[in-house]
């Protein structure tokens, strides 16, 4: 068996509610495989299962090959996690979070510190290293999380979240570190609910709604399986998007109307556009773009990704 | 004066989610402590205490020690809070309220706080009958006095950390010795020369001896007045030290 | 079979104890200098309270009669009291204030979880970081109450194991309770029980004084307990209630931390 995780029918229930309701996942060594979904998708509590902290109600799950019930440490010894809110110590400094934490692994001191001193500069905080971590910007904790998560030199990394609530350079510099650590042959598993973090990061993802897995595939074959090729947004001067849904009815392949636009899912979009305009129907704003995860996600629950 | 009151009411108005939890620190407290030690230790001191019996003496202390408590629990963490963690003051400072407005109206509620629970402490000292004279009411001016006294300017110093950890440095290094060193549980006659001048430079033993003299209804002679205007000048240098500190933090 | 089995339990527990380590290390780590500070003025207050009441107030208690006809100077009595009440002090602090502040408001236990280490050894290596920190005072005041002559070497000696085992029994007691606070406001009741048990743990009067139902009560509760043996030590009257006092703490301790590392399995790995 070569799948890092293993999982068949894994159930994850609280009282009063199943947050993960029967799920298949194999993940393979070297691959960066993703779970896509909104807000509640039950992606946060499978991570939590298969970081060896919340044990599963029901079902199989294998991490490395052992059972999180028995071989909890065990596995937890090779994994490296980046959870969702940054939990870094307060009352030591960056360095410091990074040797203290490899501690927890027993990893020698002296050890510890020349790989401290690799990972800052592998995440570009060499100069912070003596700081405080409270001072650090949003984009620089969740780079030492990451290199936390490296301390102990892990098989299998899992990121929740990776980069929600940072801004747009900073998400893009810690995509680029991880697309290093890809490249660098290390397993990544991670949950997001961009799709264009998905789109550039994962090798094969799956969409998760609901507590279930509703799509599983690499992100092109899933938008070739669910999606056509290009989709055109239309915006008319309205409050009422939908009036003009009958008017556009065989256009494309189908059209989806959300509260701000209606959304055509063609083959050629400028083709479609002209059409729009042989209809004689004047959108305020008309764009023409490529299918994304978004449109496959729409397709598939009829919902939005961020609400 | 308008504007500190609408700040004072936002405090009440907060208070009324933790005024519970409040009793217990600032009224059962100090009743445990006149209860335990007053009447237990009480109980020891056979010869009573400059011709008054134990507990008698040592209650109007306890009142006082109270007002100081209480004084300091609300400058503390409360200001801190009001500055670091929930932000309220420049919160208050975005509306039309000057710096004199955000700290007058705090230590208004600050002075609320402090009256409410050394009324109850009083009600509950004269049914234990340890109240000598219907003077025992000028506590109140006094009480409010002496948290005046020690409210503004440990206001003041909360406004100038940035941490909680000097808020226990406070506590540790001057708010407990002084507590223990004010003539609260003994007479300072007893210490040695150099701890009393420390007790008589701090404000709390004023406000233990004016308590004193109120509760055991002694004349306390012309110098009752000039610790009085000791007091009043540790509020008023404390208010233009808080004023000024949080001009510091507010107005940049 | 056995012998396969015996070895592997004995790594394990090799394995525990050097992730509790790491868990009281990381407390190390994160003294800073500020932070002497704080623990300087822990050190300070029982000697406040021993110059305040047991001398300031001595003075007008005079000397204390035991129940066996002996009678010794106020400070004398109340000094073990205060080591007592430091010991319990200083290990509930560090379980109940500083542990759930690390658990709930900077999150550090969800980070050390997801590695090796176990919720129970958190919590045991949390409370040998307490222990290491109470021991210290607790050894400093006994040097300053054999300086004051308020007794002697040797007994300050034998009083140190025993205040360690305080500090054990109210460390374990914090843990458990930390597992069961809800949010801050508890922390005021947490403050009130323990003054409470502070002011009527025959800490500053004999608890024969009290009338016999309160007695009774204070005679079952823990800060009486190890008061009864730091005192019965410190003056010289050991007896085989003193026994009783040892078993009693010994049996806090371990049910505190049985139940401890329970629940905090059931509210960290959920």
């Amino acid at each position: 068996m070569n799948s890092l995780i293993h999982a068949r029918g894994l159930i994850k229930r609280f009282e009063g509610f199943t947050a993960v309701d029967g799920i298949d996942v194999d993940v393979r060594a070297g691959e960066a495989f993703g779970f896509l979904g909104p807000n509640g998708a039950g992606k946060s509590s499978t991570m939590r299962m298969i970081g060896c902290v919340s044990p599963p109600t029901d079902g199989v799950l294998r991490i490395l090959g052992m059972d999180p019930r028995r071989d909890g440490p065990r596995i937890r010894a090779r994994l490296g996690v980046c959870p969702q809110l940054d939990n870094l110590d307060p009352e030591l400094t960056v360095r410091e979070n990074l040797t203290t934490y490899a501690r927890f692994f027993g990893i020698p001191r002296r050890v510890a510190r020349a790989r401290a001193d690799e990972l800052l500069d592998f995440v570009q905080l060499s100069e912070r290293a003596d700081s405080r971590v409270e001072p650090l910007s949003g984009g620089m904790k969740r780079r030492l999380t990451i290199a936390r998560a490296l301390v102990n030199e892990p098989d299998l990394v899992l990121l929740d979240e990776p980069t929600t609530g940072l801004d747009p350079q900073a998400r893009h510099l810690v995509w680029e570190r991880l697309f290093r650590l890809k490249q660098q042959g290390v397993t990544l598993v991670l949950t997001t609910h961009y799709m264009d973090e998905a789109e550039q990061l994962c090798d094969r993802l799956v969409v998760m709604d609901g507590g279930r897995i509703v799509a599983e595939g690499s992100p092109r074959a899933l938008i070739e399986t669910h999606s056509t090729r290009e989709v055109v947004e239309l915006r008319f001067p309205t409050d009422d998007q939908s009036g003009y849904a009958d008017k556009l009815a065989g256009i494309g392949d189908r059209a989806e109307v959300l509260p701000d636009r209606i959304l055509l899912y063609v083959g050629d979009g400028d083709d479609a556009l002209a059409e729009v305009h042989r209809r004689s129907l004047s959108p305020a704003s008309a764009l023409v773009r490529r299918s994304s995860l978004e449109d496959v996600f729409l397709h598939l629950t009829g919902r939005t990704l961020v609400d | 004066m308008t504007p500190s009151l609408q700040v004072m009411e936002y405090h009440l108005v907060n208070y009324r989610r933790t005024w519970r939890a409040s009793v217990l620190s600032s009224l059962v407290l100090p009743l445990l402590t006149m209860l335990g030690f007053g009447v237990g230790v009480g109980a020891y001191v056979t010869g009573g205490v400059e011709g008054v019996d134990y507990l008698p003496w040592m209650v109007p202390g306890l009142i006082a020690s109270t007002a100081v408590q209480g004084a300091i629990g609300e400058s503390t963490w409360p200001v801190l809070s009001s500055f670091e963690w929930v932000k309220t003051y420049f919160a208050q400072s975005a509306a039309p309220l000057r710096v004199a407005d955000i700290l007058g109206g705090h230590l208004a509620f600050m002075l609320f706080r402090v009256l409410t629970s050394v009324m109850a402490f009083l009600l509950v000292a004269a049914l234990f009958g340890a109240l000598r004279s219907p003077w025992a009411l000028a506590v109140l001016p006094i009480a409010l006095l002496l948290a005046l006294a020690v409210a503004a300017p440990v206001a003041a110093y909360t406004a100038s950390v940035s941490t909680d950890m000097y808020l226990a440095i406070l506590i540790r290094f001057a708010v407990l010795p002084m507590s223990l060193f004010s003539g609260v549980f003994f007479p300072i006659e007893s210490l040695p020369e150099v701890l009393r001048w420390v007790a008589f430079v701090l404000p709390l033993w004023h406000g233990v001896d004016l308590c004193r003299a109120a509760t055991l209804g002694i004349d306390p002679g012309p110098g009752a007045v000039w610790q009085a205007l000791y007091l009043v000048a540790w509020g008023v240098a404390g208010w233009f030290l808080a004023h000024w500190r949080y001009r510091g933090r507010l107005v940049i | 079979m056995l012998t396969l089995v015996l070895p592997r339990r004995l790594v394990g527990l090799e394995g525990a104890a050097r992730r509790s380590a790491s868990v009281a290390q990381r407390n190390v780590d994160a003294l800073k200098t500020a932070y002497w500070l704080v623990m300087l003025g822990g050190l300070l207050e029982p000697v406040l309270y021993l110059f305040s009441i047991g001398v300031g107030v001595g003075g007008l208690v005079g000397e204390i009669a035991l129940p066996g006809g002996r009678t010794i100077g106020y400070a004398e009595f109340v000094a073990p009291a205060m080591l007592a009440s430091s010991a319990m002090s200083g290990a509930l602090s560090e379980t109940t204030f500083n542990f759930f502040g690390k658990m709930k408001f900077m999150r550090l236990y969800e980070g050390m979880l997801a590695t090796p280490v176990r919720p129970i050894e958190i919590a045991l290596g949390e409370l040998s970081w307490a222990m290491l920190r109470g021991s210290v005072y607790s050894a400093a005041f006994l040097v300053i109450m054999v300086l004051l002559d308020l007794t002697t070497p040797a007994r300050a000696l034998l009083a140190f194991p025993a205040a360690v085992l305080v500090g054990f029994a109210f460390g374990a007691l914090g843990m458990t309770i930390s597992t069961l606070i809800r949010g801050w406001q508890d922390f005021d009741m947490i403050g009130a029980g323990q003054f409470a048990l502070f002011l009527f743990s025959g800490t500053f009067v004999p608890a024969t004084t009290y009338p016999p139902v309160l007695r009774w009560l204070v005679e079952v509760t823990p800060l009486y307990r190890a008061v009864d043996l730091i005192r019965g030590i410190s003056i010289g009257t050991l007896g085989p209630v003193q026994v009783v006092d040892v078993l009693y703490l010994l049996a806090m301790t371990g049910a505190g931390l049985l139940i401890a590392g329970r629940r905090m399995e059931r509210l960290l790995c959920r």
